[in-house]
Order: structure tokens, then C-alpha cells, then sequence
């Protein structure tokens, strides 16, 4: 053991802590920030997983491998996984990650309950995945939970509310950490109109998740109340209504939407101008757009309710809020363009990532706008076009725009390159088969194929059976991503100091790989828009 | 109309595209129509926004690269262009909301109806009443799930036994509301979906003009079997519509079950085993054995076996443990619950030789 003392001697005098401890007891942001990349890489394979067994199951009319009850087990996991465990903590752990280096601050404001916002995962994930294996298996209701139909599931109903609990509380106590680090712990000199894109998208999500996270648990509490305690919340038989629910849910669920969105706008609003090494265009109006994204998510959730029959008035009104917030979306989107247009792009794996999403999440967003029109919102409704809709926002976007992370900050985080052409292969792939996956369901939903069924009529066997051999060479691509981050950080080349020429933000100016204390004395700064750094004093790392 | 018409008939009537529909179905209402044209709408606007934001990225990736000798010019705002692109979006949705609005208070416009038919959501099955006619029918999926050719069929999922029959050329108002969960109403060539809610009604309406036949299916995950209950409508002319009802409440008539009649067992085994069939066995399955965790087994169960008098309260008036079994009273006949009760006694490995007579169950239907 004479080495690894020799090696302890060369450590920094507050190096991490040896063992399992340093996990468990974690404190220190990029530790946890780590964790909780990976819990998320893992809670998609997992959910990818879900996928490809829902697929399978729909690559011919008929039931092949799984009875509807099971089926509709896997849709709702699927669902529940991929927001709750995959999309979620991976945006969380990039702000533990990245934001603390992107302000200057020496680490989140509360480094204890970072700590027990990431440790309240594993055992909701646990909840979540056990319930498969419980009498009358895993909740079965859809990723929404709708009452009453929640209320007549097995006791995997009532392991998935506890999960939902645990996960929010998680996420409240993440957000609380982002909003003090973001408004508190920023270097002299780093103003929030000048901070970068990044951090700004977090902290508004950060507002969101707390105005929002209470009322879903508030919900499932209802649903709790209704299943063991006797009350008649939504059970019409007792005074009480069904659509209350809805609108409890979707009060939650379309801000929801926004909080997996506005964190993949900030991470393409950094690399964007990176790559084509040129400020990003339109700062100002990026972060009132931001904002206003923000704010017009809680105005709009009735329009996941068209089919529901509201009033006239009250159709009316969600639908032109929900046209409405097309505006804001649509500037960020032209400032992106507007950002790449007359650069010097070059064409490394993020900038193709954020490519990739600035298209298809253009496509999803303007199905959104289709899907807005009340009226035309009557055909599309609980079809397979909602469920095109939403994969073009969710993968195409949340899920590219962080593997445009991954791939942008892999460098900073290991001292490791990746493997360039593995992950150019990764995007061409993805890009791919996301479509022909996706794509398709556009015309399912069209003709008349409702969602969350195990079997279908047959004239929508063609364009299923395409979707599925789409989702099984989707989901073998994302080995090549595994792939390519364990064997890059075993065996990558050693990364430079500026890997990427256009990045000039505050995390490229401190050492490669970053120093397991950075800024434990805040440097003072020279800030211009989206965190550009022009001059930097001071400022030491542990 | 005319030229539209024509559009859809040269459009769907292609074999390839009718093979494989990329486009709503082809509209039977005037509401589908609507609808179907404002999705034309939609496609054309957001099409022409989608190329033309690929055609200005296009341009930029090949010619403002690193890589064609281009160097970053520097500006970062630009006031007249940032007012341009927020206000045209803004105006091109000004111009999409107008048809909308007509669109929505169209389908809302429910009064002045010909005629009122209550469509009751269940788990897994629709219920029809013709309220001013005074019949009333449950549809189940006549699709033989476990039948190893019923993909041969060519409405496979998507046939019932009884569809719900209208007249053309009337406004037809659905009330609709469900017994259990939420259920949804969707015919896409008739251009309607509602949701039917328990506890609450809501309406919605159309006319067809033409008489044919229209499927479709529940849109809102009901549990279980939400993928096995469609929605078959048959439009039929007035007159035929006429003949349909005469003959549809003579039928009934006939098939009223007189709660006073005596069975033999055996009869009543055998009637019990179709009601058995339509209601019973999503859940509990053709082999009594349910789905464990789910739904219990009646195959042994020790109320089926033993206690009679929980076996026929449950039937009757649900679980209270489980709200997926419903109280069946409300759904069935005085004889159909005796029937089922009595095959379930008496199926599988359950022998007791025991009947539940019909005049039993009208008795405490009638309350002590």
C-alpha cells in the first residue's frame, strides 16, 4: 500500500474522501452532480428498455408477448421513468455539474441537502420498479394517473404515489439549492443580466418546479385519500369529480413541460455560440422569452382537456394562451439561427446535437401549434399524433439537447476527450432512427389509432411495424453513447485546456480537468452577455 | 363542397393511401370537414415555417463554416429584426385563430337536436339509450380475440354486436357520461370524441349524410381492455332507420326475461354462461382463475363456493374493496344476474348444484 500513500501525498490538501463515504456522505457538487448523471443514464436504459418491450409488443397486430394489463403497466413505468428518473435528474445533475463553475461559486448553497436530494432517488426508483413485482403489478392508470381509474389499481398504485412523493420532494429540494446558488453565490461581477443562458433557464425551471411539484403531490395525495381513507375527491358516487383531477394534473403537468425544456434551451443557448464562435444573438430578449415561457405555462393547461368538453369560453381561452406561447418559442429558436448565421461553425458532436434539436424540436413545436387548435385538437386527442408530439419535445429535444451536454462538457468534467467519430456515428444514428421512429406516429394519430392500446386495427400495422424496427435501432444506438463514455473516460485522450476554440464562458477558465474544489475563493469578473468572460482576477481552486 | 368532395374521393381512393392513411380519415360531417381543412391549414402554415427555417439553417451551415474560409462576424442583436419575428408569428396565429373559433363554437352548437341517444361508457363496453324512442342496448366488441384466424377478419377490433344505428340527414345530440372510469367517444369520420365522465354528462353532436358505416374506438385509457371496446355508427336513411327501430324494439319485447319464469338448471348454466361471456370475463377470465393481484379467481374462491348470500350481494352491489368490480344491478336483468351466479356455482372445479333463482334477486332488488 506504499503507492497509493505516495499518491495520497500528491493530492490537494481537501482531496475527496476514499471509498464508498465519499458517495453516501457527498457534499461536493460535481460528486453529486456525477451521481445523479448517472442514476439518469441508468433510469433511461432502463426506461428504454420499457420502450422497446411496448414496441415489440406493437410490431404486429395481435398479442404477442404481454396481456393489456401488463401492457399498460409498461406504458405508464415508461412514462413515469424516463420524466421522473431520466430527464429530470439529468438536467439537475448538469446545474449541480456545471452552474457552481459557470458563476463562480465554490460549490451548490446547501451541500447537505444536496446531498439528500440525490440519495431520495435511488429509493424512488426502487419503489417504482419493485411495484412490477407486487400482487396486481405496477400502476396501470398512464404516466398521468387520471382518476377515477387510479383509484382502482393495486397496492403498485400506491407504491408509485409514494415514489411521486419522494421525487418531489427531491426535485423542490434541487430547485431551492439552484435558485439560492444562482441569486446568491455568483462572483463579483457576474450580473444576472450578463450570466450565462445556462444558468437562467435553471433557475426559472427552479421556480417552476416549486410553484409545481407541491401540486402534483397534492394530487396523488387525493388519489391516496380516495383509495384507502374514504374521501370522494373524484369519485363522482361521493359529491366529488373526476375532472378535478385533470385539472390538479395538468396545472402540474404542463409547467412540467416547460421545466424539461427550458434547461435543454439553455445548454443549446451555450453551445450554440461556441461552435460558431460568435455571441449568442438576442440575449436580452432570450431571457424575457425565457421568462415569459415561464410565466405562460400555468395559463395553459386546459388544453390537454379539449376532449373533456369544456365550455365554449373556456376552450377558446386555452386555445389562444397555448398559440400564444408559440411566440416566445419561436424567438428563441430565430436567435438561434440568427446565432449560427454569418459564424464560423465547425461541426463537432454537440453543435450536430444542438442542430439536431433546433430541427426537431421545431417539428414537435409546430404540432404543438396543430394540436393548440381546439378544434382540430378533437381528432388528434389521446391519438398517436400527442404521442409524436410530445417524443419530438421529450427526445428530440430534452434528450439531445443533453447529449449536446454530455458531449460539450465531457472534457471539463474528466480531463478525457471522446471519441469524436464514435460520437459523430451516435448523432448520424440517432438522428436516424428517431425518425423513423417517430415520424409514422404522425400518421397513426392521423388515421385514427388511439394511443395506450397493446393491439390495433389493421390498417395501422404498416406504419407500427416501422416505428418499432425505428425504436430497436434507436435504442442499440444509444450502446454506442454508453460505449463511448466508459471507454473515453478509461482510455480517452487527455482532453486540452480549451478543447472547443469558441468557448469563452466562465467553466473554461479554470484548470482541465476541473479541480475537485474550484472557486474556493470567488474571482472577480468582467462579464458581458451569456457569461462571456473578458477579464478575471483572483479567484483560487482547492 | 362539390370540388372538395372530389378532392377526398381522388385522394383516399387510391389503393396505396387507403392501404396506409396519412391523413385524417375521410370526413363523413360537416364538422369532420371543418376539421379536416383546418388541419389542411395547419400543415400548409407550419410546413411552410418548418422549410423555411431549414432552408435559412441550410444555408448557414454551408456557407458561414469554419471549414468554407467564413470568419464570425460579431453583432449580437438587432432591435427591427427581433419586433419582425415576434410580431409576424403573432399574426400569422391571429389568422389561424379566426377558422378555429368558428370551428370550436360550431361543435359546441349542440341545441336544436332531431333527435337525443345516452351513450354510457363501461368498463369495457358502450351502452346506447334512444331516449325518445325507448330502446336501449349495450355493443361489445364481436372481434373472437382468442379466435387464432381473427385477423383474417378485416374489421378486426373494430366490429361490434350491436353498432349504434342513426338516421341520416338529423342532428343527432349524444349525451354521454360512464359508469366507472373515463371513457371517450371517437368516431374520426364523424368528427367527434367526447370524453364520458362518471357522474357527469356532457354533449356533443352530429349528422351524417351519407348512410354507411363508421368506426371507431375509445380514446381515453380505461383500464384493462380500454384497447377492446370500439365504436361502430351505421347511418342508415330515415326510413330504413324506421324499419331498424320497429324490428329493434320488437326484439326486445320478445327478449324481456319474465322474472317469474321457472329454469331447470341446466338452462339457466347455459344463459348464465353468455352473460358470463359479455360481462364478466375480462377480468375474471374464461377459466375462472382471474388475474392474480387483479382480479380474483372465482374458480374455488370460498364466496362462490360457500357463501351465497356475499356471492349474490357482491354481483349486485360491488365490491367495497375493489372498485373494479361494479354493482351489476344497475346493468342487468333480474335473470341475467340468477344466471350468472348460478354458472359460476357451477363452472369449473365449483360443483355445489345450486341455483339462484331470478324471483330472488327481483325480491331483493324490491328491498325487504
Amino acid at each position: 500500500m506504499a503507492t497509493e500513500e505516495g499518491l495520497l501525498e500528491h493530492l490537494p490538501h481537501h482531496g475527496p474522501p476514499q471509498g464508498l463515504a465519499r458517495w453516501l456522505a457527498a457534499t461536493n457538487h460535481k460528486d453529486i452532480g456525477s451521481m445523479y448523471l448517472w442514476f439518469a443514464l441508468t433510469m433511461f436504459f432502463i426506461g428504454g428498455i420499457l420502450a422497446l418491450c411496448i414496441r415489440a409488443e406493437l410490431f404486429r397486430p395481435g398479442l404477442q408477448f404481454f396481456q393489456p394489463e401488463l401492457f399498460n403497466q409498461l406504458t405508464t413505468s415508461h412514462g413515469l421513468i424516463m420524466v421522473f428518473g431520466a430527464i429530470m435528474p439529468a438536467f439537475t445533475g448538469l446545474a449541480n455539474w456545471m452552474l457552481p463553475l459557470m458563476i463562480g461559486a465554490p460549490d451548490m448553497a446547501f451541500a447537505r441537502m444536496n446531498n439528500w436530494s440525490f440519495w431520495l432517488l435511488p429509493p424512488s426508483a426502487a419503489l417504482l420498479l419493485l411495484s412490477f413485482a407486487v400482487p396486481g403489478g405496477a400502476a396501470a392508470a398512464g404516466w398521468t394517473l387520471y382518476a377515477p381509474l387510479s383509484t382502482q389499481m393495486g397496492m403498485g398504485m400506491d407504491m408509485t404515489i409514494f415514489a411521486i412523493h419522494l421525487l418531489g420532494i427531491s426535485s423542490v429540494m434541487g430547485a431551492i439549492n439552484i435558485i439560492v446558488t444562482v441569486l446568491n453565490l455568483r462572483a463579483p461581477g457576474m450580473s444576472l443580466m450578463n450570466m450565462p443562458m445556462f444558468a437562467w433557464t435553471s433557475l426559472v425551471t427552479a421556480f417552476l418546479i416549486i410553484a409545481v411539484m407541491p401540486v402534483l403531490a397534492g394530487a396523488v395525495t387525493m388519489v391516496l385519500t380516495d383509495r384507502h381513507f374514504g374521501t370522494h375527491f373524484f369519485n363522482a358516487a361521493g359529491g366529488g369529480d373526476p375532472i378535478l383531477y385533470q385539472h390538479i394534473f395538468w396545472f402540474f403537468g404542463h409547467p412540467e413541460v416547460y421545466i424539461m425544456a427550458l434547461p435543454a434551451f439553455g445548454i443549446i443557448s451555450q453551445v450554440i455560440p461556441t461552435f460558431s464562435r460568435k455571441p449568442l444573438f438576442g440575449y436580452t430578449s432570450m431571457v424575457y422569452a425565457t421568462a415569459s415561457i415561464g410565466i405562460l405555462s400555468f395559463m395553459v393547461w386546459a388544453h390537454h382537456m379539449f376532449a373533456t368538453g369544456l365550455p365554449a369560453t373556456v376552450q377558446l381561452f386555452f386555445m389562444y394562451a397555448t398559440m400564444l406561447i408559440a411566440v416566445p418559442t419561436g424567438v428563441k429558436v430565430f436567435n438561434w439561427i440568427a446565432t449560427m448565421w454569418q459564424g464560423a461553425m465547425t461541426f463537432e458532436a454537440p453543435m450536430l446535437f444542438a442542430i439536431g434539436f433546433i430541427l426537431l424540436f421545431t417539428i414537435g413545436g409546430l404540432s404543438g401549434v396543430t394540436l393548440s387548435v381546439a378544434a382540430l385538437d378533437i381528432q388528434l386527442h389521446g391519438s398517436y399524433y400527442v404521442v409524436a408530439h410530445f417524443h419530438y419535445v421529450l427526445v428530440a429535444g430534452a434528450l439531445f439537447s443533453l447529449f449536446s451536454a454530455i458531449y460539450y462538457w465531457f472534457p471539463k468534467m474528466t480531463g478525457k476527450m471522446v471519441s469524436e467519430p464514435l460520437s459523430k456515428l451516435h448523432f448520424w444514428w440517432s438522428m436516424f432512427w428517431f425518425n423513423v421512429t417517430f415520424f409514422p406516429m404522425h400518421f397513426l394519430g392521423l388515421a385514427g389509432m388511439p394511443r395506450r392500446i397493446p393491439d390495433y386495427a389493421l390498417q395501422f400495422t404498416t406504419f407500427n411495424s416501422i416505428a418499432t424496427i425505428g425504436a430497436f435501432c434507436f435504442g442499440l444506438g444509444q450502446l454506442i453513447f454508453l460505449y463511448n463514455i466508459i471507454f473515453s473516460l478509461r482510455h480517452g485522450k487527455p482532453a486540452p485546456e480549451h478543447p472547443w476554440e469558441g468557448a469563452n464562458t466562465l467553466e473554461w477558465q479554470i484548470p482541465t480537468p476541473a479541480p475537485y474544489h474550484s472557486f474556493v475563493e470567488a474571482p472577480t469578473l468582467e462579464v458581458i452577455e451569456n457569461g462571456v468572460i473578458v477579464g478575471m482576477h483572483g479567484g483560487k481552486h482547492g | 363542397m362539390a370540388w372538395q368532395r372530389i378532392l377526398f374521393a381522388c385522394f383516399f381512393w387510391t389503393p396505396l393511401v387507403r392501404a396506409e392513411q396519412l391523413n385524417l380519415q375521410p370526413p363523413a360531417t360537416v364538422m369532420a370537414v371543418q376539421e379536416f381543412n383546418l388541419h389542411t391549414l395547419l400543415l400548409a402554415v407550419t410546413g411552410v415555417i418548418f422549410f423555411a427555417v431549414l432552408f435559412v439553417m441550410l444555408y448557414a451551415i454551408v456557407r458561414h463554416r469554419k471549414s468554407a474560409g467564413h470568419t464570425a462576424r460579431q453583432f449580437h442583436e438587432n432591435t427591427a429584426v427581433e419586433i419582425l419575428w415576434t410580431l409576424i408569428p403573432f399574426l400569422i396565429l391571429v389568422v389561424i385563430a379566426f377558422p378555429a373559433t368558428q370551428t370550436v363554437l360550431a361543435q359546441k352548437r349542440s341545441q336544436g337536436e332531431d333527435m337525443t341517444i345516452k351513450v354510457t361508457g363501461y368498463q369495457w363496453k358502450w351502452r346506447y339509450d334512444y331516449l325518445d324512442q325507448g330502446v336501449g342496448f349495450m355493443s361489445h366488441l364481436s372481434t373472437p380475440r382468442d379466435a387464432p384466424d381473427a385477423q383474417a377478419r378485416p374489421n378486426y377490433l373494430l366490429e361490434v354486436d350491436e353498432p349504434l344505428v342513426v338516421p341520416t340527414g338529423k342532428k343527432i345530440r349524444l349525451l354521454l357520461t360512464a359508469n366507472d372510469v373515463i371513457h371517450s367517444w371517437w368516431v374520426p369520420a364523424l368528427g367527434v370524441k367526447q370524453d364520458a365522465i362518471p357522474g357527469f354528462y356532457r354533449d356533443t353532436w352530429f349528422s351524417v349524410d351519407r348512410p354507411g358505416t363508421y368506426r371507431g374506438q375509445c380514446s381515453e385509457l380505461c383500464g384493462k381492455d380500454h384497447g377492446f371496446m370500439p365504436i361502430v355508427v351505421e347511418a342508415r336513411a330515415p326510413e330504413d332507420f324506421e324499419r331498424w327501430l320497429a324490428a329493434r324494439k320488437k326484439a326486445a319485447a320478445s327478449a324481456v326475461d319474465d322474472p317469474n319464469k321457472v329454469w331447470t338448471l341446466a338452462a339457466l348454466i347455459s344463459r348464465g354462461e353468455v352473460v358470463y361471456r359479455q360481462n364478466c370475463v375480462a377480468c375474471h377470465q374464461a377459466n375462472g382463475q382471474g388475474i392474480p393481484g387483479s382480479f380474483p379467481a372465482l374458480d374455488g374462491s370460498n364466496i362462490v363456493t360457500k357463501n351465497k348470500a356475499a356471492h349474490i350481494e357482491i354481483v349486485m352491489n360491488g365490491s367495497k374493496r375493489n372498485a373494479a368490480m361494479p354493482a351489476w344491478s344497475k346493468q342487468l336483468s333480474d335473470t341475467e344476474i340468477a344466471a350468472v351466479i348460478t354458472y359460476e356455482r357451477n363452472s369449473w372445479s365449483n360443483h355445489t348444484g345450486e341455483w339462484v333463482e331470478p324471483k330472488q334477486i327481483k325480491a331483493l332488488r324490491a328491498g325487504p
